[in-house]
Formats: structure tokens, C-alpha cells, sequence
């Protein structure tokens, strides 16, 4: 229930810095993050919006602070972005808004919430410069060097109306979030509320080291065979393969300070024991609980629990087990693995289907409706490494044979829907989580032990 | 170098009444509740055993030879026992407690921690307020064994020319002269935080939890549900109603309530119904949180207690050797539930008035954390049904 300590006053959050200073990875990531757990969010990237304005970009002479008709376009664009943070926040059901403004923001409506990235190691900023700015829509034609020197121009411009947030005078009564140099240093002001305070851990958390992580399932286990769910069963001798050819295809890979981790079902233990390192068990990697659904097949399930077997094909990321979990759980349990993901380096995940597929739903930015049906087969690794912006995936077959445990979403206009069922209950004082690219509107749930907006109707009915 | 299962010091900084000692003692709780051995050391406890009889604050002025020397004498005798602590008790944090304002005081705490492979983390309280630092004297000083004999507002002299001493010589955690150690800078009571350098897991779960808990006044209210259908018939577990009796209770809780008369109260819940049944009869809204779910019996569920002895009398007996760690087959135990109850930890300390209507288990582990209650204790601490328990932060405690 903790999505439900959102206050009921939407977000703002400012991204503040000069270029290429990571305010875009950050508002991005930290927008990945807070759909993952389940928290409207949308990110309002000014430079989008003036390249729909100004459809070529010449040179960074645009960024002249004395370049009146720039800054005009500039400014207008910045008034069309508020519009659409205000439709998103009041309209929509967004909770939270990442916007690239300062400028006319409304205080009496949302909270605001500022992020800032200050950075003068030139490194740094070089190699920001090198992966995400060569290859942006602004230098289709240019090469490395001119556009590293229009860039640095174009930083230069902004330096000289910059004013960065300053705790001890002017700002002191913002809440804010100051990271500098690439979360050497945080300087953290008046957090205000929950969400504030879990934007404020996630940024002290997440790091930009080059790293790659590796996810896969327990090698096929004597219950997959016999097409059981749930349980704790061991492997079966193709599982036992897999895990052989894993220890390989790992010794293969050379990974430097490789940190391997699994359940506390035996299943993956017995994977993670023929790689012949040290690995650690993590309770909340054990794999989604069936409750009375535990140790049946899918055909003893849709023989014994027939409404239950249709409900949770409706709707199967809020669908929860009598007596087990949902996918809903299962995020909100597997938090702590995502946040000691991002501190780590170089880890492998050895876990199970559902748990695999919450883990890559946040890694790949996959809404709640893609998350139970993303493909997370036996004896398969994948291999994610982040890059620019987001995360490249590897598939990699470990060319072990192996049962298929996959179920596609089954068509809408079932038979199977018994008549007169009540749909699948909405968890109360949650949402679901979106990813940053959803469109879709979703109702909005209340928690109920806060006031609501007056203008977005009554609460949902409960029992 | 250390690797990452190295022991921790955590060293205060700040001059007096600034609430180090606070926040010592209540880190140490936390630390020790999610299972990190942790153990706070005093150097002000170090003093006051070596010289019997405090006199004035005269003891602290910067020129007073003999004074200086007990002084540093007793920081050495403190190192050496959290030396002792970490290296040879397999302690893995300590904490430091003591004013340590000097450059060159830190300096030497922190070759110690090098000489002994250990991480150092400094923790600095920054506070200019003087109604906070006033209020800070009131609640901790005055009581202090050091004031025994002097009336309250002798006590305050002397303590604020105390201060006075430190002041000249305080150098504050400085951004430039500073930005290669690990540490967080608290001002103003949390009003903002400086982190520098954050090394490990550790250190970023003690930040979050700096960076949460406030002083407040506030009162925490923890009860279980009215007694259940399965309560009477002696089983545990299982998601029952209430009982006739049950019933009555959250009456009489809506009438507790009511005549408390508490500002902006939290109800909190669990997602079973006899927590809910209970909270619906305040008539006020309410939070379900999954996680204060009572312990998972696994098996067990829903059997008597002499079901489960005949049933599995290895299992009976195993739990009762140690009941902290059995884990329910296919269920959980009470270390797992401390685990999963973090967050809820968490949330209440960044809450201020809070009822948490629970369930036996979850209540221990609840009341282990704000009693200070060890593992070994927290399965028996007595919560039965039909009471509340009350929590008042005062002090320390």
C-alpha cells in the first residue's frame, strides 16, 4: 500500500543544469522508475518541443542569450510544455510531471520538486557530449568534433544567465535535490513528503559506472516437467545441464567482481552452486506465490478454480492467487532487489518467471499490461547493458533443451468469461504502473486516508 | 582497503546539544532491529567514570592542560573498546559519540579506522536555532548525572558556557578541505542534508533513515485487531472476523479514539479482515498495508497449537529452541517478518500521530524496534488482545 503515501497534489519536478549534465538520463531514469512502482509519471523534455518549433537546427548561435527571436521561440515553447504538464497533472491522472523549465511555474496547484546536476569535471561533460549528444536529431550530418565544439559553445551560452539553487539564501525555502558531479555530493532542502524523499533515495543510489547485468531463470526444475507451478522443486538433469553450460558461458564472459544472486528456492540454489562461486540468497527473488494454486498444473487449475483460472487471464497483472500474490506484490517485494541493482556493478540474477519478468519490465520500461506476458524462457540469459538513454538487451540461448512455461494472453472476447463475474478487484490505494511512454488514461485510485482533489469524482466502491 | 564486509565506524560531529548523542542511540536501535550489529560509545559515559565528580564547565576549557588530557585519554580508551567491539565481538558498526569539532581529532579517528580496516562515516549536527538547542538542554541536560546538584537554570549557565568552549575551536565538515571523506551533514534538526561520498549499502541505508526520522512531538499507538472467530477457538493464522467480543473492542477502540482527541491521526491496517473490521468501526479513513499481514504459518495455518505438537512435534520443538529464526514450513519466521516490516519502520518515523492496528507477531517486531528490544526477547514481549500500547518519544527513548 505504499503508492497510496503519494500526496493527492500532483508533482512537479524541475530538472535544473546546464547541458549535458545528465538532466535528461536522470529524468528518464527516475521516470522508469516511479511508473516501475507504480507512480504516474511523464517526462516534458524542452528540447523536444523546440525541434517541433524550429524544425533545423542551425548552430548554436539559437542559444544566445541575446538572440531575441530564439529566446521568444524558446519561451513559447516553454508555455506550450506548461500546458501540457497541467493536462497531464490535472486532466489526465498523472501524479508526477519532470519538466526542463524554471519558468513560470505554478506553485499553487502542485508540489514542486527540484533536481539539479552540477558538474565541472570536463570529463565528465565530454563524455556526456560523445554518447548523447553526437547522435541527437540536432547534428544529423556532423562529425564528432564540430559537434563537440557547437555543444561546448552552446553550454557557454547558457553559463551566462545560469543561476545555480542556492540553499543558504534565495532558494532556501524550494525543496530540492542538488547532485553533483555524478553523485559525488547530494545537498538535499526541505523534502516535503514521501514521494520526495524516495525520488531523493533513488538518485543517492543510481550511478553512470559501466556495468552489465545478467538475468535468467533456474534451470528447469522436475515440477516445470510435469507442467506444476509454484512449489520447490529441484532440477531436473536438462536443469542440471543448463547449469553447467551457465558456469561456462560465465567463465567465458570474464566478468570483473561478478556478484551472483538468487532465491531461497532450491532451484535456483542448485544453479547457482555448479558455477562454483560465492552467491547470495534473497528471500523476496523466491517466485510469485500461487497460494491455493500452489503445486497444480494449469489444466488441474482451470478444472478446480474455473473463475479464477478466467479472472486472472483478464487481467493478469492485478489478478492475486487466493492466498498468494499478484504481479502487483511482486513489484512492490521486489523494490529492494531494483534499488540494489542500481547501487551494484556487474551482477547475475538467477530467479524465476514472474520475478524475472517484474525485473525486466523496470530494466525495459514495459507497462503492467506487457509485464506478465514479456517472454522470460528456460535456459535463456539476458544480458542487459545501459547505454545513452536506456538499456541494451542481449538474448542468449544456452542451448540446453528445456520445457516451454509461457502463456500468451488469450484472446478478449473469451467464452471463458463466466457471466455476471465481477471483474477483478482493483487493489485499493494502488496504481497500476505505466511505462514512460503510456498514453493510455487509467482511472486514478485514492488512498483513502487522504483528502482528494475535489475535481476528479467519487472513490471507488470497495467490497 | 577495505572490502565490502569491513566493519563501520560512524563518527559524530557537532558541537554540544546539537543532538548527537540522539541520534546515536537511535541509529543504533534501527541498525540493530534490521539485524546490524551495532553498539554506541560514549566518550561523555568515559569521562564521567574517569572523573568522579564533575565540577564546572571550566573541565572544557581549551586551555586547561589537566582537562584536555582525561579528555583525550578517554577518547583513546573509547577507541580501544570499539576496536575490541569490531574486531574481536564481531560488532559491525560502531558508533562514535562525542563532539569531535577538530580537524585534527577526526584525523586521528580516521588513521584508526585505517590502521584497523575499517570504514569511517561521520555524521555532523549543524544547528544555529537557539530555541532548538534550548529546548535540547531542557529534555537531556538537566537530568545529565554532571547536574545532580544544581538547580535547573545553574545547570543551564554552566552548560552554555560549556558550549562556549567548544565554539573557538569547532571546524565544520568543509566541502573543499573535506571532499574525500564519507559523510552526511545534517542542519537545522533535517531542514537540509549535505552527503558526501557514500560508500556502500550501509552507508546509503543509514542516510535514508537520517534523512526520515524528525523530533517532532508525536505519539505512536500499536494494538491488535479485536479478538477473531479463530482466536476463540484457539488457531492461529487464517483470515477470520471478528468475534462477539471482537466487535465490542473496536467499539470501545472508536471511543478511546474519540476522547484522545489526537490531531491529524494515521489508522493503518493490515489486509486482513480482522484488522479492517476493526478500523471500520472508528468510522475514519484508513491505510491496508500488505506487509503488517500477520506471520505466515505456512503449513501451520489455521491449526491449534497442539494440532501443530501433534502434527509436527520436530517442528514444535524447533520453533520453541529459537523462536527469532524458525521459519514456518513454507511460511515465514519472525526474522523475515522484521524484514518485511522495514519499510513500515520506515514510513512510521516519517509520520507524526499513527494507530497501527496489527497482529501479534507484527506488533512484537513493531514494539522490539521502539522498546529496543534484542531478537532473543522479541518473540515473547507480551501483546494481548483488547490493549493499546501508547508510544511517546522521549529523550533517548
Amino acid at each position: 500500500a505504499w503508492a497510496s503515501y503519494m500526496t493527492n497534489s500532483p508533482t512537479l519536478i524541475v530538472m535544473i543544469g546546464l547541458p549535458a549534465r545528465g538532466k535528461t538520463y536522470v529524468s528518464k531514469k527516475l521516470t522508469r522508475y516511479l511508473n516501475w512502482i507504480g507512480v504516474p509519471t511523464k517526462v516534458f523534455n524542452l528540447g523536444v518541443y523546440r525541434r517541433e518549433a524550429v524544425k533545423s537546427y542551425k548552430s548554436y548561435d539559437f542559444f544566445r542569450h541575446d538572440n531575441k527571436e530564439a529566446m521568444e521561440i524558446r519561451k513559447r515553447c516553454a508555455l506550450v510544455a506548461l500546458e501540457d504538464v497541467k493536462a497531464y497533472l490535472l486532466e489526465e491522472c498523472g501524479q508526477i510531471a519532470v519538466s526542463f523549465s524554471r519558468l513560470n511555474i505554478w506553485f499553487y496547484i502542485w508540489v514542486v520538486f527540484f533536481v539539479e546536476s552540477v558538474c565541472d569535471d570536463p570529463e565528465v561533460i565530454a563524455a556526456n557530449i560523445l554518447e548523447v549528444k553526437v547522435s541527437s536529431p540536432d547534428y544529423p550530418e556532423r562529425n564528432r568534433e564540430n559537434v563537440m565544439d557547437d555543444f561546448l559553445k552552446r553550454i557557454e551560452c547558457y553559463k551566462v544567465t545560469y543561476q545555480p539553487l542556492d540553499p543558504d539564501a534565495y532558494d532556501k525555502d524550494l525543496s530540492f535535490i542538488k547532485v553533483i558531479n555524478v553523485g559525488q555530493r547530494f545537498l538535499v532542502n526541505r523534502v516535503q513528503d514521501y514521494i520526495q524523499s524516495k525520488i531523493v533515495y533513488y538518485l543517492m543510489n543510481i550511478h553512470v559506472q559501466p556495468r552489465t547485468i545478467y538475468l535468467c531463470r533456474h534451470g528447469e526444475s522436475e515440477y516445470n516437467l510435469v507442467g506444476k507451478i509454484g512449489g520447490d522443486s529441484g532440477l531436473s538433469p536438462r536443469g542440471k545441464q543448463f547449469a553447467q553450460a551457465l558456469k561456462k558461458f560465465i567463465e567465458e564472459q570474464e566478468i570483473v567482481d561478478l556478484k551472483v544472486w538468487t532465491s531461497q528456492l532450491k532451484r535456483t540454489i542448485q544453479t547457482a552452486e555448479s558455477l562454483g562461486v560465492t552467491y547470495e540468497q534473497w528471500k523476496t527473488l523466491n517466485e510469485i506465490d500461487a497460494g491455493v494454486c500452489e503445486e497444480m498444473t494449469y489444466a488441474e487449475i482451470e478444472a478446480k478454480y474455473p473463475d479464477e483460472f478466467a479472472l486472472r487471464d483478464q487481467e493478469k497483472y492485478l489478478y492475486r492467487y487466493p492466498g498468494g500474490e499478484s504481479y502487483q506484490d511482486l513489484v512492490q517485494r521486489l523494490e529492494p532487489v531494483i534499488m540494489e541493482l542500481e547501487r551494484q556493478g556487474n551482477v547475475l540474477v538467477i530467479s524465476h518467471q514472474a520475478v524475472m519478468r517484474c525485473l525486466l519490465a523496470y530494466f525495459l520500461d514495459k507497462s503492467a499490461d506487457e509485464l506478465p506476458y514479456l517472454r522470460c524462457p528456460l535456459h535463456t540469459m539476458l544480458k542487459l547493458t545501459p547505454v545513452a538513454y536506456g538499456c541494451k538487451v542481449e538474448t542468449i540461448t544456452l542451448n540446453v533443451e528445456a520445457v516451454n512455461t509461457h502463456r500468451d494472453k488469450p484472446s478478449l472476447n473469451s467464452h471463458n468469461l463466466p457471466a455476471g463475474q465481477t471483474p477483478v478487484r482493483m487493489r485499493r490505494n494502488s496504481f497500476t504502473p505505466r511505462a514512460s511512454a503510456d498514453t493510455v488514461k487509467r482511472p486514478r485510485h485514492y488512498s483513502v486516508g487522504s483528502k482528494p482533489l475535489d475535481l476528479l469524482g467519487p472513490f471507488p466502491s470497495l467490497e | 582497503v577495505c572490502m565490502t564486509n569491513c566493519p563501520t565506524l560512524i563518527v559524530m560531529v557537532g558541537l554540544p546539544a546539537r543532538g548527537k548523542t540522539y541520534i546515536s542511540k537511535k541509529l543504533t536501535r534501527y541498525l540493530n532491529w534490521i539485524g546490524v550489529p551495532t553498539k554506541e560509545f560514549n566518550v561523555g559515559q568515559y569521562r564521567r567514570d574517569l572523573v568522579k565528580k564533575y565540577k564546572s564547565f571550566e573541565f572544557f576549557l581549551p586551555d586547561n592542560e589537566e582537562g584536555l588530557k582525561i579528555r583525550k585519554q578517554c577518547a583513546l580508551a573509547a577507541l580501544n573498546d570499539v576496536r575490541q567491539y569490531l574486531s574481536e565481538e564481531n560488532g559491525h558498526v560502531a558508533v562514535f559519540d562525542a563532539t569531535n569539532t577538530t580537524r585534527e581529532r577526526r584525523e586521528t579517528i580516521y588513521k584508526f579506522c585505517e590502521e584497523n580496516g575499517y570504514k569511517t562515516f561521520f555524521v555532523e549536527s549543524v544547528c544555529v536555532d537557539p530555541e532548538v538547542i534550548a529546548a535540547n538542554i531542557v529534555q537531556v541536560k538537566l537530568g545529565s548525572p554532571d547536574y545532580v546538584d544544581c538547580s535547573n537554570d545553574e545547570a543551564t549557565e554552566d552548560f552554555m558556557k560549556r558550549i562556549e568552549c567548544y565554539k573557538n575551536s569547532y571546524e565544520t565538515l568543509d566541502e573543499t578541505l573535506d571532499k574525500d571523506l564519507s559523510y552526511i551533514k545534517i542542519m537545522d534538526v533535517g531542514r537540509s542534508y549535505l552527503v558526501n561520498r557514500v560508500m556502500d549499502h550501509i552507508q546509503s541505508r543509514i542516510v535514508y533513515y537520517l534523512m526520515n526520522i524528525h523530533v517532532t512531538p508525536r505519539s505512536i499507538y500499536l494494538c491488535r485487531h479485536g479478538e477473531s472467530e479463530l482466536n476463540l477457538k484457539g488457531r492461529i493464522g487464517g483470515d477470520p472476523g471478528l468475534s462477539v467480543r471482537g466487535k465490542e473492542f473496536a467499539k470501545s477502540l472508536a471511543q478511546f479514539i474519540n476522547e484522545q482527541n489526537i490531531k491529524d491521526l494515521k489508522v493503518w491496517t493490515s489486509q486482513m479482515k480482522r484488522t479492517i473490521q476493526t478500523a471500520e468501526a472508528l468510522g475514519v479513513p484508513y491505510e491496508q498495508w500488505k506487509v503488517l499481514n500477520e506471520i505466515d504459518a505456512g503449513v501451520c495455518e489455521e491449526m491449534t497449537y497442539e494440532e501443530i505438537q501433534e502434527n509436527y512435534p520436530l517442528e514444535f520443538a524447533l520453533r520453541d529452541q529459537d523462536k527469532y529464526r524458525y521459519r514456518y514450513p513454507k511460511g515465514e519466521s519472525y526474522e523475515d517478518l522484521v524484514q518485511r516490516l522495514e519499510p513500515v519502520i520506515m514510513e512510521l518515523e516519517r509520520q507524526e500521530n499513527v494507530l497501527v492496528i496489527c497482529h501479534q507477531a507484527v506488533m512484537r517486531c513493531l514494539l522490539a524496534y521502539f522498546l529496543d528490544k534484542p531478537a532473543e526477547q522479541l518473540p515473547y514481549l507480551k501483546c494481548p488482545l483488547h490493549t493499546v500500547l501508547k508510544l511517546t518519544p522521549v529523550a533517548y527513548g
